[in-house]
């Protein structure tokens, strides 16, 4: 017995190495799952804190640009009013706009809430966007993230009180349903594979379609994170694989993530009510 | 100025760097410029190995609290603790400078060539160990090797100018007090 303290004496310092060690590929491995991904709310809202101080520098020498990007969103957003459609034929509803709304109305199924972005990385493997907006200010857990521009940025996977952190389309765990605006019928997935920022790559469209440079690829809305239709980015590479019979597109997002200022949460309304249905499914199946 | 809070000092301004200057460079996905461990190669010779490792780790899981992804750079940092002290002790000249030197430097260490030997080769077990971790998840061997290549390239050329821009007075401690 003696024997074996005298050992661990002699080599505590690699021992404890050996703990260290450890210790770090035990976090490494327990938070490598996006559910889990902030290993503490208090770690955010102290980064988010510091990241906020800094970005209300740097955001200065951006206001010029962003003003340019809100005046473009907003002549699109007036562009959409309903008094700007002459309608001499009661019966076409097509070109109606967003139509009559009673925004009180419990019709209503997705919420917008802006927000500031504070901090972006695009060098990582696994790259999180923080915003200034938290569960203080009726943000939660999977809800979707767009920029001013329609570009879909990635979704919260945690909120502190004041900070959010979103999983943006660069990271490995993000995974977008999408589809080819010219074929709204064929969904496909996006995913990163790490390489390249703002490069992302879209899988699942067969190769009977024709798929040039530059097509849009949009939200598909068969998932309850974003609601159908938002710009995804641009085609900008096509090339058949050879060992099935899909394309793989390289696409060009629409978000520039090396600078992305302000953003959107949209909160499903019905996100709650379609989860509860899943797990009643769970529950039948088993 | 008392060594604790010049270290406190440095370890607040390399983790600021890091996160708000190099982070923010992007020259190309293969290469991530890091300079915030080399507060670890500057710690004072004179340390306990395990509170070394102990400062290696809390350094780096501060900025993985940036990153958002615990574990990576306080694994990489734990291993250039731990491997330091057998490096000096491989290169520091045979009068024993770690007893008139406080801290790492090439006054301290002998010359410009044992420094830099002991800096490089630290840079290099850093990078690969934090590449590797991270090259784990996506499985790319290639990519490892190159990220590793070109990201101790700039890293040692960061380290180079900080050595020449910012020169630390050593004081050489004689025996006669």
């Amino acid at each position: 017995m003696r024997n074996v303290f005298f050992f661990i004496r002699k080599y505590f310092t690699f021992f404890f190495f050996l703990f260290l060690q450890g210790l770090s590929v035990y976090l490494i491995v327990r938070y490598s799952n996006y559910h889990n991904a902030m290993f503490s709310k208090t770690a955010l809202e102290v980064t988010g804190n510091i990241s906020s101080r800094y970005n209300r520098v740097q955001y200065y020498f951006l206001l010029d640009k962003t003003n340019d990007e809100l005046l473009k969103a907003n002549e699109r957003l007036l562009n959409q009013q309903k008094q700007n459609f002459s309608q001499p034929d009661t019966g076409n509803l097509l070109s109606a706009g967003p139509g009559i709304n009673d925004t009180l109305s419990a019709n209503r199924k997705w919420l917008y809430h802006a927000a500031k972005v504070v901090q972006q990385s695009i060098i990582q493997q696994n790259n999180y966007v923080i915003i200034h907006r938290g569960s203080n200010q009726q943000l939660r857990n999977d809800l979707g993230v767009v920029d001013i521009n329609n570009g879909v940025v990635g979704k919260i996977v945690e909120t502190s009180e004041n900070f959010s952190a979103i999983m943006s389309l660069l990271h490995k765990d993000s995974k977008v349903s999408a589809k080819l605006f010219k074929y709204p019928d064929v969904a496909g997935t996006i995913f990163w594979d790490g390489k390249t920022p703002n490069i992302v790559e879209l899988i699942g469209i067969p190769k009977s379609l024709k798929v040039a440079k530059g097509d849009s690829v949009i939200t598909s809305g068969l998932t309850a994170t974003y609601p159908a239709g938002y710009m995804i980015g641009q085609v900008a590479e096509v090339s058949p694989d050879k060992s099935s019979s899909n394309y793989q597109i390289k696409i060009k997002t629409t978000v520039n993530f090396y600078n992305v200022q302000m953003v959107y949460a949209i909160d499903n309304l019905e996100q709650d009510e379609i989860k509860a249905l899943e797990k009643k499914l769970e529950k039948k199946n088993h | 100025m008392s060594p604790l809070i010049k270290n406190i000092i440095r370890f607040a301004l390399f983790v600021l760097i890091q996160v708000f200057v190099l982070d923010r460079i992007h020259l190309h996905q293969l290469v991530t410029p890091y300079l915030y461990f080399l507060f670890i190669l500057w710690m004072p010779f004179k340390m306990n190995r395990s509170w070394q490792m102990v400062i290696a780790f809390l350094l780096g899981i501060t900025l993985d609290a940036f990153h958002h992804h615990p574990g990576f750079h306080a694994a990489a940092c734990v291993l250039i603790a731990f491997i330091r002290p057998y490096l000096i002790n491989l290169f520091i000249p045979q009068e024993g400078a770690e007893s008139n030197y406080n801290e790492p430097s090439v006054k301290s260490m002998g010359g410009y060539l044992p420094y830099f030997i002991f800096v490089t080769v630290l840079t290099i077990i850093h990078h690969a160990w934090l590449f590797l971790l991270e090259a784990w998840q996506f499985g790319n061997l290639w990519y490892f090797f190159g990220n590793t290549l070109f990201s101790t390239a700039i890293s040692l050329l960061l380290i180079i100018i900080t050595e020449l821009l910012f020169v630390r007075k050593q004081k050489f401690k004689t025996n006669t007090i």
